[in-house]
């Protein structure tokens, strides 16, 4: 197995998979691995940076505080969003059994 | 004892008072018909963004305030990961830089509890688990309402200074009590506007590392806080003392069992992913939002109750007196009525008195109570510490006039309360003096017992119009004579 | 190359003006804008969607208020594309996903709306690359969108859909989103003119988002006059969108005609030998004819500006990751049934994504996850910061920089979307500005020698949208004939 394979194995893409909840099938891991691999390495020269002193950009302008007055404005017609839910049960959004709790 | 140590860090999400939610115009309001108080905001629609709500970052400021925080420039972040109840599937919350740090809350024995940090965050909606009686894991399906999601959260999180479950306790209490002060929170466990999820360890007493915790989900009253912070100490303690490690995982508290057990989840990570949350731009606590939010609060309950006791010169000493002040002044300020007796006492009540009336009877109707006038409040106590009016008839017309309004003096000529005519006194106590020789004797003999017998024997005749004061007087000039 | 010269719509004022003045309706340009899409769409599918009754009432409205003695607006009657990943009330709004096919957005844009209020006719939706990731709309769900200057070859992404409809003459005017390109490089590949402008001077709100530290919209068109007016009318603060600039739409028409004497202009020297010679080629020549307009040119060399490429594909599926989490079967869109919820949300995902969206979720997430964070994400934008302070330093001796718009000229369908990291070189020159937030803009300047366009980037910094179209439209005057659009294929 090459360097680049090795970035990012099969079981790095089941993890990342099933964090980000998306179902593979099992021939397109491989295929995926190689690929990502690659990206990986692609991006490797932003890893192996020098940025002591750099701060990161989250923005790219210093704007601060924006902010909106607390008054109410309309809300969607429930109707209107209940036509769009994949699955609706009388006023609510229908899903099928949650098998683990909320965080 | 057992030798082990309690230790206890409590978080409590707590519900802001804002008209609207976080991030959008929806209306914040509780109780409402399924889905009707959604946009493409709280709802996640595609391409839809968020806008901070002013009102909620006021309150937050506020919040840090009354528990001595440090309010610093902070930004919000992203928390990921997949619930129905969550629109966008990430949580827009704050991460390591929050708009409150450093603070403390003061328990009415004095003590303090450090608050880790009160942070912003967005509430997620509500889910519904349908058929096995409610339980997520007997569950056929659920449904989810999203007129919660986006209502503005305050996180705050305390350190693990908390030594017992009353202790525990007394802690969501007291900050029950400072969040409704600063009018930031109506801090109803019962509505879910106030929740609590507790940390619980042992470790021996003296050690200093910290020992494993679990997290208790599902407190849903101040009892259930108790008993599960019990409960988890108990069994954590036998775990290790049979030779058995704690498992750090999050228990659920079943109420009805008395018991916390362990969530069945599935095997998954919770890794958040933390990042900055693109969309929105960092707070600053300008002077402007400083200002906003420190208009309009009073002082806090701990200040309330200091101003208080003061007053009524209750200390640290009377605690263990029998006539219970420093319970009072709790309850009194608790009901938001001690602006009531600070205002009678000014006007020339006294302070015990107007005290105990305030707490032991106007707590009967703490709403009417508010809207009594102290001046009125204060001519009554000083009808019954002049002896006009007897205790029992005073809270008669204390009831009155807080049911009807109205004033002292009138009510009592009303009722009938006027002072006993003295010479219809006098022929009360001949009578009974007359009618009880021996317990006379005794009492002229410096029995104090029997002095409350006689007395009583008076209040009787007289349907408690007689007041005590004056008849123990009477009898005293007769003994003397 | 077999395409000729097409028909091409007015300008946007004169056909403004027109409808205005009651001398041609709102409906005649829609039956012209419709003929045109009835004649081409079978060969290119530049559309997702055509809204033609939509598209005639509101064509009927602007003819009544005008006949009222009402002014419909500054694009009146002015027919308009729209990217399918902006969201339209009332109409499908797919983002050339199976996941989100079908779906009717219960609001518009804020640019929708005002393009409506200028008076515009939206006609319809057009295709893009699957939630705007890529560069040739071969990623679409729905099948590609063909180059009206030769249909075997990608008119590129991902806003191909909206470029090749104005690149064929359907439209005079199209709005498309740009995250490292997806304006510029569609542009460039057919020969039209496609801004990008300064990060928060258009609202976000109601683009579906890809990068939010990155999106932005902006509008194609066959002049650079017409490219700035589509510019004006959606731009300016907007109070739905945080990270709008609290500012009024920047007024770009009048120094248009101004010239570029005195105007300092710095060829990039580092995007010139990672190109193709023709690419390389237009922009020495574009320099050459500013010179000869009276600007300063010069050549500048910002080496940092080449870690924009790596930086940008960790950034941006870092945020894409996040943005497109929304997507799991529970509100809208599409769901693939499962016994229980977690595994309805992995089937629907895996079942409504293609293969280049669940990569860049899957580079996104690792980026992000534990333990990768700081040496990925966090790297990323730093580099990000280097890239920025690059570009200030560049700026205090330039007014704009000069560059390719793209490494090459149009590829053929399949050359590149087997390989993620070629199709990614297509953005080597066009992300920089992305990443600083500052405006660029593509315009057609040469023909490769198989006749196929090829487009010159100018670059400004922040907010300098003005010098940057002036620089442009100079450009555009000293171009060659026939190096730009529409044509027919």
């Amino acid at each position: 197995m090459s360097e680049t394979e090795r970035l990012i194995s099969p079981g790095d893409v089941r993890h990342v998979a099933r964090l980000a909840r998306l179902a593979l099938e099992d021939d397109e891991i491989g295929r995926y691995a190689s690929q990502l691999s690659a990206i990986l390495e692609h991006v490797d020269a932003v890893r192996r940076l020098d940025t002591a002193n750099v701060p990161p950009t989250a923005h790219p302008f210093p704007v601060e505080n924006v902010l909106r007055d607390d008054v109410v404005t309309a809300s969607l017609d429930r109707a209107t969003v209940l036509a769009q839910a994949p699955l609706a049960e009388g006023d609510c959004f229908q899903v099928p059994r949650i098998m683990g709790e909320a965080p | 004892m057992t030798g082990y140590e309690t230790v206890v860090g409590l978080e409590v999400h707590c519900e802001l008072s804002t008209a609207t939610k976080l991030f959008c115009g929806c209306r914040n309001a509780f109780g409402e018909a399924p889905n009707t108080n959604i946009c493409p905001v709280c709802l996640g629609l595609p391409g839809s963004l968020p806008v901070i709500n002013r009102r909620a970052v006021e309150l937050a400021l506020r919040i840090g305030a009354a528990l001595n925080c440090k309010p610093q420039r902070s930004i919000f972040h992203r928390k990921n990961y997949f619930y129905p109840d969550m629109p966008k599937d990430y949580q827009i919350s704050q991460y390591d830089e929050p708009i409150n740090v450093d603070g403390f809350l003061e328990l009415p024995d004095g003590s303090r509890v450090g608050i880790e940090r009160a942070h912003m965050e967005e509430d997620t909606g509500k889910t519904t688990h349908i058929g096995g009686g409610g339980r997520i894991h007997e569950a056929s399906h659920s449904l989810v309402d999203y007129n919660r999601a986006g209502v503005p959260l305050v996180e705050i999180v305390s350190r693990p200074d908390i030594r017992s479950a009353v202790q525990a306790r007394a802690y969501v209490d007291e900050l029950r009590a400072i969040l409704v002060a600063t009018g930031a929170s109506d801090g109803r466990m019962e509505e879910g506007s106030l929740r609590v999820d507790a940390n619980v360890s042992v470790r021996p007493v003296g050690a200093t590392e910290y020992g494993t915790r679990c997290e208790v989900k599902n407190l849903n009253s101040l009892r259930s806080l108790e008993r599960a912070v019990d409960y988890e100490v108990a069994r954590q303690i036998e775990l290790i003392e049979s030779g058995q490690r704690v498992a750090q995982e999050t228990r659920h508290w079943d109420e009805a069992d008395g018991s916390t057990h362990a969530l069945r989840s599935k095997e998954e990570a919770n890794d958040y992913r933390y990042f900055p949350e693109p969309d929105l731009t960092p707070l600053v606590p300008d002077a402007y939002l400083l200002a906003a939010a420190a208009e309009g609060v009073g002082p806090m309950p701990a200040q309330r109750r200091r101003r208080l006791s003061e007053l009524v010169s209750v200390n640290a000493e009377l605690a263990t007196r029998r006539d219970g002040s420093t319970d009072q002044v709790g309850t009194v300020v608790d009901l938001g009525l001690d602006d009531l007796v600070v205002g009678a006492v000014t006007a020339g009540a006294d302070p015990r008195l107007a005290l105990a009336r305030a707490a032991n009877e106007a707590a009967a109707n703490p709403e009417a109570a508010k809207k009594l006038d102290p001046a009125a409040f204060a001519a009554l106590c000083k009808m019954e510490s002049s002896g006009q009016l007897s205790a029992t008839q005073s809270k008669e017309v204390l009831a009155e006039l807080m049911s009807h309004g109205g004033a002292p003096g009138e009510i009592a000529s009303r009722l009938g309360y006027e002072a006993m005519d003295e010479s219809a006194l006098d022929k009360m106590v001949e009578d009974v003096i007359t009618s009880n020789p021996q317990e006379w004797q005794r009492y002229c003999g410096g029995d104090e017992k029997v002095a409350q017998f006689l007395l009583g024997q008076v209040m009787r005749a007289s349907k408690g119009r007689a007041n005590g004061k004056l008849v123990a007087a009477a009898f005293v000039a007769r003994r003397d004579a | 190359m077999t395409a000729s010269r097409a028909p091409e719509f007015a300008s946007l004022v004169e056909i403004a003006a027109s409808v205005r003045s009651g001398e041609r309706s709102a409906r005649a340009f829609l039956a012209q804008s419709l003929d045109r899409v009835r004649h081409l769409e079978g060969d290119l599918h530049c559309f997702n969607e055509v809204t033609v009754a939509a598209a005639e009432a509101d064509a009927d409205a602007v003819d009544a208020m005008v006949r009222s003695g009402l002014d419909p607006g500054p694009l009146a009657g002015v027919p308009v594309a729209l990217k399918d990943n902006l969201c339209t009330l009332g109409v499908p709004t797919t983002c050339s996903s199976k996941i989100l096919e079908g779906w009717l957005p219960p609001y518009d844009a804020t640019v929708v709306s005002r393009l409506r209020r200028a008076g515009a006719i939206a006609i319809g939706k057009t295709n893009l690359d699957e939630f705007a990731m890529g560069s040739s709309t071969e990623n679409s769900a729905f099948g590609p969108t063909r180059n009206p200057w030769d249909i075997t070859r990608v008119p590129g992404g991902s806003s191909g859909g909206s470029a090749a409809a104005v690149a064929s003459g359907m439209v005079p005017l199209s709005f498309g989103s740009d995250t490292g390109g997806s304006i510029r490089q569609p542009a460039a590949l057919c020969g039209i003119v496609g801004v990008k402008p300064t990060y928060g001077v258009v609202s976000r709100y109601g683009l579906i988002a890809f990068a939010s530290s990155l999106d932005q919209i902006g509008p194609f068109a066959t002049t650079v006059a017409d490219a700035a007016l589509g510019l004006e009318v959606v731009a300016g603060h907007d109070p739905m969108d945080s990270t709008s600039l609290e500012r009024p739409a920047p007024s770009l028409l009048a120094s248009l005609k101004d010239g570029v004497a005195g105007l300092r202009i710095g060829i990039v020297d580092d995007f010139l030998s990672d190109v193709s010679p023709e690419c390389g080629a237009a922009v020495l020549a574009a320099a050459e004819a500013l010179a000869a307009a009276g600007a300063e040119v010069d050549r500048v060399k910002i080496p940092e500006l080449l870690l924009g490429l790596p930086a940008y594909y960790l950034i941006a599926p870092a945020e894409a990751s996040s943005n497109l989490s929304r997507y799991d079967g529970v509100r809208y869109g599409l769901r693939v049934d499962g016994p229980d919820a977690e595994t309805m949300n992995a089937r629907t995902r895996g079942a409504g994504f293609g293969p280049e969206v669940k990569r860049r979720i899957m580079i996104g997430t690792y980026a992000l996850s534990a333990g990768y964070y700081d040496a990925y994400y966090g790297q990323a934008q730093k580099a990000r910061t280097i890239v920025i302070r690059a570009f200030e330093a560049a700026y205090q001796n330039f007014d704009v920089l000069l560059t390719p718009t793209t490494p090459s000229v149009a590829f053929p369908f399949g050359a590149k979307v087997d390989d993620p990291i070629e199709m990614y070189l297509c953005d080597l020159c066009s992300i920089p500005s992305s990443l600083a937030g500052h405006p660029a803009v593509s315009v057609p300047f040469a023909l490769s020698p198989d006749g196929l366009p090829v487009g010159v980037q100018v670059l400004a910094p922040a907010l300098g949208e003005v010098q940057m179209m002036r620089v442009a439209a100079s450009l555009e005057r000293a171009a060659p004939p026939g190096v730009r659009g529409p044509v027919t294929p």
